[in-house]
């Protein structure tokens, strides 16, 4: 096993994933619905958040709702992540894509990195979509550009996260009603017992404590203090108090156990 | 190289399963095997193993002189393998598969994109090419499967089921595309739940079942193993079945088999060609109303049965499609109602040695073996 990946240049490696983010694309431009339904959905959450609820929703201590809970949807763009990049991976499992790949003399690597890298691309659609439609709902960035860009920045590296933890759930999974079903669990619990929607002070300490630690809660948190959105009462807890830096070191460490995790199961990982 | 393929003992279990305990096969280079067993054999697990997609738990293999465990990036620059499931991406073109597979084998832009060009046309998909592979009819896909996994110019090409779900049409194209390939000197391992592809394509058979290796031999080889050419007789009233069973008895080398229902009787035979004389003239002489004289050799189905107690739905695959083996009872009550009724049709175009009669007597031998039971 140990000639695998090792012996295999950094160029050869590269020149692999080059070409088979060059597959991905081409199903990116053949089934368009993809990319218009992975956008649609946070797109109906900002009308819906910072339109309609906005004119009921109060969060103590911020300025508008459409401001306190644009950096949620942002991250809920993340965890849409998980389920399409788990029934990527799932897809071409099941049709024995990936046991062709692995018979092939390349790196170990290329296979899910240019699924997570092609998948981010949608994201990086869809967080722009919903950029545009919250500048539209009269959501506004109020720090300066590199901290606006700085935010962003972390938005895709949570999307790519998920998307790491996405293709795992598929190549364990691989049922497609399966994935679906755990996905929108995720989506649904994840958010929920999180900051995104609103502030955690009402929720029973040890909940919130969970609720806090919640790394949709440390992003959000982290791009609201980036964009001058949070609340100008801020907790006392430590996630309150350094967002940015808990929220980077998360997705760091996210980042750092799922990716050795994903090459550990894609080189046993048998079609059926 | 003269062994292209080596197996020693391997074996492979998934928890309490043992998937495969212990098989030794040894393919020469430039020859074909034919790996042969019913559903979870264990013939998808060997390949897999053999074409470093699985780890071994015991015993080691050796293709084209690599180790599958030790040295797999070598193994893989040198095999191709073409699974039960047309691995193809079905949203690129036929050409978009090939030249994705050329790059991922490190043959550079130009050098992919030749080689699917030329691919294309010797598997006669170019009026396809620029189609998404999901618009393709299974022919079509297994033959883009089987290009695709000849991309690399392997010495050593894994088949696993090449042509199940295939129409008769499609098969032989198929079966055509892989003897061009043996006749080019590349090695084949192929699992088939066919008989008569394994009889058609592989200089070597393997039998394998519940992970062991049953038998092994040429098709001649197995095919004696269950016995001698054998002697039917076909008679136009059962009031004649008596008459030809007492003008039969001298000349057979064991009690003759009636099959009274189909009015037949199958007879061993003492020795060769004087028998087969000396039971014509005495029917005749007897004034017996023979409907079909016949000398079987017995089939690969009937290998299999012997082998594993096991019927086989094989033996008129290409009339009526192929047909899976057949596991347990309500399978072979199923071939025999078919046997039945194909019998009338086919009658008319017996010969003594022709493809025909090869595949004919499975419902005979089902028949006999029946008896036994």
């Amino acid at each position: 096993m140990s000639d695998i990946g090792a012996s295999a240049g950094l160029g050869t490696a590269l020149g692999d994933t080059a070409a088979l983010i060059g597959r991905h694309l081409r199903h990116l431009r053949r089934t368009p619905e993809k990319i218009i339904a992975i956008t649609l959905t946070p797109v109906t959450m900002v009308v819906v958040l910072g339109y309609l609820f906005a004119s009921v929703v109060t969060v103590a201590g911020s300025g508008e709702y459409h401001d306190y809970v644009m950096a949620g949807v942002f991250a809920q763009v993340g965890l849409t992540c998980v389920g399409v990049a788990a029934l990527g991976v799932a897809t071409d499992l099941r049709t024995g894509l990936i046991d062709r790949f692995r018979s092939l003399p390349m790196g170990r690597s290329a296979v899910l990195v240019s699924h997570t890298a092609a998948d981010l691309l949608t994201a990086a659609a869809a967080t722009f979509a919903v950029t545009l439609a919250g500048l539209g709902v009269g959501w506004r960035i109020h720090k300066d550009a590199g901290s606006a860009v700085l935010g962003f920045v972390l938005v895709l590296a949570f999307a790519y996260v998920m998307l790491w933890l996405g293709a795992l759930v598929g190549m364990l999974m691989r049922n497609a009603e399966a994935i679906n079903g755990i996905s929108a669990l995720f989506l649904v619990v994840l958010s929920f017992l999180s900051n995104s929607f609103m502030p955690l002070s009402g929720l029973p300490a040890w909940l919130r404590a969970v609720a806090e630690w919640n790394p949709v809660s440390l992003v959000a948190a982290a791009c609201r203090e980036l964009w001058g959105n949070a609340p100008t009462v801020a907790g006392s807890s430590l996630p309150d108090r350094h967002p940015v830096l808990l929220a980077v070191i998360v997705v760091a460490a996210l980042l750092a156990v799922l990716v050795p995790v994903n090459l550990r199961v894609y080189r046993t990982a048998v079609t059926r | 190289m003269d062994t292209a393929i080596r197996a020693t003992g391997l074996g492979k279990r998934y928890g309490e399963h043992h998937a495969l305990r212990g098989v030794d096969l040894e393919v020469a280079a430039g020859t074909v095997l034919g790996l042969l067993g019913p559903n979870g054999a264990g013939k998808t697990t060997t390949v897999r193993l053999l074409a470093t997609l699985l780890e071994p738990d015991q015993g080691r293999a050796e293709v084209a002189g690599f180790d599958v465990v030790r040295q797999q990036r070598q193994v893989r620059r040198r095999i191709g393998l073409a699974g039960q499931y047309a691995a193809v991406d079905g949203l690129l073109t036929g050409r978009e598969n090939l030249e994705l597979l050329g790059r991922l084998l490190h043959l550079g832009r130009k050098g992919a994109r030749a080689r699917a060009a030329e691919l294309l046309t010797r598997f006669e998909l170019e009026g396809a090419a620029e189609k998404p592979a999901q618009t393709y009819s299974g022919g079509m896909r297994r033959r883009l499967d089987l290009a695709a996994a000849l991309i690399g110019r392997p010495e050593v090409l894994f088949l696993d089921e090449p042509t199940t779900g295939l129409d008769p049409a499609s098969r032989l194209v198929l079966w055509e595309m892989v003897r061009e390939q043996v006749a080019q000197g590349v090695t084949v391992l192929l699992t088939t739940q066919y008989l008569e592809e394994a009889d058609f394509l592989a200089d070597r058979i393997l039998v394998i079942d519940t992970g062991q290796v049953i038998a092994e031999g040429t098709p001649d080889e197995l095919k004696r193993k269950v016995g001698e050419e054998w002697l039917e007789v076909g008679v136009s009233t059962d009031a004649a079945l008596p008459q030809a069973l007492a003008v039969l008895a001298p000349v057979a080398a064991a009690q003759p088999e009636v099959d009274r229902t189909g009015r037949r009787i199958t007879v061993q035979l003492a020795d060769g060609i004087g028998t087969i004389a000396a039971a014509a003239v005495a029917l005749e002489s007897a004034g017996v109303p023979v409907t079909d004289f016949a000398l079987r050799r017995p089939s690969l189905d009937d290998v299999f049965f012997h082998l594993t107690g096991r019927g086989t739905q094989v033996g008129r695959a290409p009339e009526e499609g192929a047909q899976p083996l057949a596991q347990g009872p309500e399978g072979e009550a199923e071939r025999d109602e078919k046997a039945e009724k194909a019998a009338p049709g086919e009658k008319a175009g017996r010969t003594e040695n022709g493809e025909k009669a090869e595949r004919e007597p499975v419902a005979a031998a089902t028949a006999r073996t029946g008896d036994e039971q």
